[in-house]
């Protein structure tokens, strides 16, 4: 079916190929999750499939989703606060790789101040002030090629320092540009089949996010009935208006955890460490686990059973005890 | 005397600058263990948060990284970035950042995005993430190193996150309303900043360790005279660390 008017029937609910081609050549893109945690995986192993290029990323903390974009090519330009995946990836590799060969434009923020300019991007405000980076090179060092300033989605102005107006003895402020990315990629536990969305444990910035973009995409473990959502709606994220997409995902944030349905997955994000590590290795990987794929499960199938239930989350404590994580 | 890693020595030496009451805004690695190992012997009543969202996990297992599902368990609250970063600068609370850093200077300011030119950097670090932010609001920063002239140096390649910034009073000055580093802590000892210069100082040096290593491990010019030994970790402090808070020993490493 037709993907556009499958949303104009309130359809939301589509598969990922189907999802991952809302996200258009160019489009400026938020990552849900944080490094190691609910990366939109799925999402992004079918929008490099799909061949996305000259993606735009903007982002806090992230990780895989972040590097795998990256490294395949997707991505020309990033404002980011921090790209690793704990100790699998102290500084996230194919990110580091294409930074020091100046194959992407990078801006450096701060968490606080991305999760900031979402902020004022879902309020429609022109800037948000903090104190956060004053007197730092975050402040006072541009990323982006001056050509790039205010073209497009790109800010004119990295960021602005004024003096407080309330007390202009008081020291100075940082004004930060907002943001209203075309596409949020989130991964939740739970979505309603009318978009509502259930994300359990820590929400990051995904909350932010999605208020702040035009096009939200979420995947998930489960698609619950929307009634079933509504008999408890103090657990409930996101209103379902503000979704566009809900693509059913089982462990869609492999390699990274999904508290309470599976633990990140130490053997793969080392393997991937050790394959990433060289361009070949690299290629390879795209080779085996993200190209031969046209389905989630067809990859689940890959990583197999054994992988699979190794990193099964205890229902109760969310995450994997005693999982083996040298 | 009983043997322990530098890792181990670091994180004791870390964990006593904890007082009780105090709230903790723990990064990955060794600020982890030296949380976990303060609140298990002499600060029960600190809180240990994470800028992710994760409110006083129980902590039953070590998360890896501030986003693992360890941070999310048995919290007294699981929120997000925004209520985190809150948090840590709220002026109410005292709180401690722990950070680390691949630089840092005279003056406690730390650099972890890059070496190099930034725009054609040799090597990319993984950024601020929330380094910047805590160090910006919270009352008091500890940050762990290790004690090397390539990381102790005299000018920054990036300023990441800001420290006392010149020295004297020129963090006030900036519209800073409180905080600055407290400590440094590492695989020498401890140091400190003056009071009134700002300026870093050995404050205490490990068992065989002499103040001339530190000042042959530091490419500015410190200040020496005010060391004194440090206390050796307790057999106590080292069965908790190695037995009940890593006992994988995931971020210690190799025992001795």
């Amino acid at each position: 079916m037709d993907v556009q008017a499958k949303m104009k029937n309130n359809g939301k609910i589509m598969n990922l190929s189907e999802a991952a081609s809302l996200v258009k050549d160019g489009d400026q893109v938020t990552l849900g999750g944080f490094t190691s945690s609910r990366n939109p995986m799925a999402l992004v192993r079918e929008i490099i499939r799909q061949g996305r290029k000259e993606l735009y990323l903007v982002a806090h903390s992230h990780g895989q989703d972040l590097d795998l974009l990256i490294g395949a090519g997707c991505v020309k330009r990033v404002e980011i606060a921090y790209g690793a995946v704990a100790r699998f990836a102290p500084t996230a590799i194919r990110f580091r790789k294409a930074v020091c060969a100046g194959q992407i434009e990078v801006e450096d923020y701060t968490n606080l101040q991305m999760t900031l300019r979402f902020m004022a991007g879902a309020m429609g405000l022109p800037f948000i002030p903090t104190i956060s980076g004053l007197e730092t090179d975050i402040v006072k060092i541009p990323g982006f090629p001056e050509e790039s300033r205010g073209m497009g989605k790109v800010s004119k102005y990295k960021l602005k320092i004024i003096k407080n107006p309330w007390d202009e003895e008081d020291g100075n402020v940082v004004l930060l540009p907002p943001l209203n990315p075309d596409v949020a990629l989130l991964h939740a536990q739970y979505a309603g089949e009318d978009g509502t969305i259930r994300i359990k444990g820590l929400t990051f910035a995904d909350l932010e996010e999605a208020k702040a973009a035009n096009k939200v995409i979420v995947s998930c473990e489960e698609i619950l009935p929307t009634a079933y959502l509504r008999q408890d709606p103090d657990q409930n994220s996101l209103p379902h208006f503000l979704v566009d997409a809900v693509v059913q995902a089982p462990f869609g944030a492999h390699p990274t955890s999904c508290l309470y349905f599976y633990d990140y997955d130490p053997r793969h994000l080392a393997l991937y460490r050790k394959m990433a590590s060289d361009d070949a290795g690299f290629q390879r990987y795209l080779d085996e686990w993200v190209y031969p794929f046209d389905t989630q499960e067809q990859y689940l199938t890959k990583v197999g059973m054994e992988d699979l239930l190794r990193i099964k989350a205890n229902p109760v404590l969310g995450y994997k005890p005693g999982l083996d994580r040298r | 005397m009983a043997k322990y890693v530098q890792r181990e020595i670091m994180a004791i030496c870390a964990g006593r600058l904890i007082e009780d009451g105090n709230i903790v805004f723990a990064g990955t690695g060794i600020s982890m263990l030296a949380a976990t190992v303060a609140k298990r012997i002499h600060a029960p009543g600190s809180v240990v948060i994470f800028e992710t969202g994760g409110i006083d996990p129980s902590l039953d297992e070590l998360p890896l990284s501030v986003a693992d599902g360890r941070v999310m368990a048995g919290t007294s609250v699981n929120s997000g970035l925004a209520d985190a970063l809150t948090l840590v600068g709220h002026p109410r609370f005292r709180t401690i950042a722990f950070l680390g850093a691949a630089q840092i200077d005279r003056y406690g300011n730390l650099n972890s995005t890059c070496i190099g030119n930034y725009h054609s950097p040799k090597i990319r670090f993984p950024g601020s993430g929330g380094a910047c932010d805590a160090l910006s609001t919270a009352s008091a920063t500890i940050v762990f190193m290790a004690h090397d002239k390539k990381r102790f140096v005299e000018a920054l390649d990036y300023r990441t996150s800001p420290g006392w910034l010149t020295g004297g009073d020129s963090r006030k000055k900036a519209g800073f309303k409180r905080g600055g580093p407290l400590a440094v802590v590492t695989d020498l000892g401890l140091m400190k900043f003056d009071d009134e210069t700002k300026a870093m100082y050995l404050a205490e040096y490990y068992p065989g360790v002499t103040p001339q290593m530190v000042v042959d491990n530091t490419s500015f010019n410190i200040d020496t005279s005010r060391a004194v030994p440090f206390v050796p970790p307790t057999d106590e402090e080292l069965r908790i660390l190695t037995q009940e808070v890593d006992p994988q020993r995931l971020i210690l490493g190799p025992p001795v």
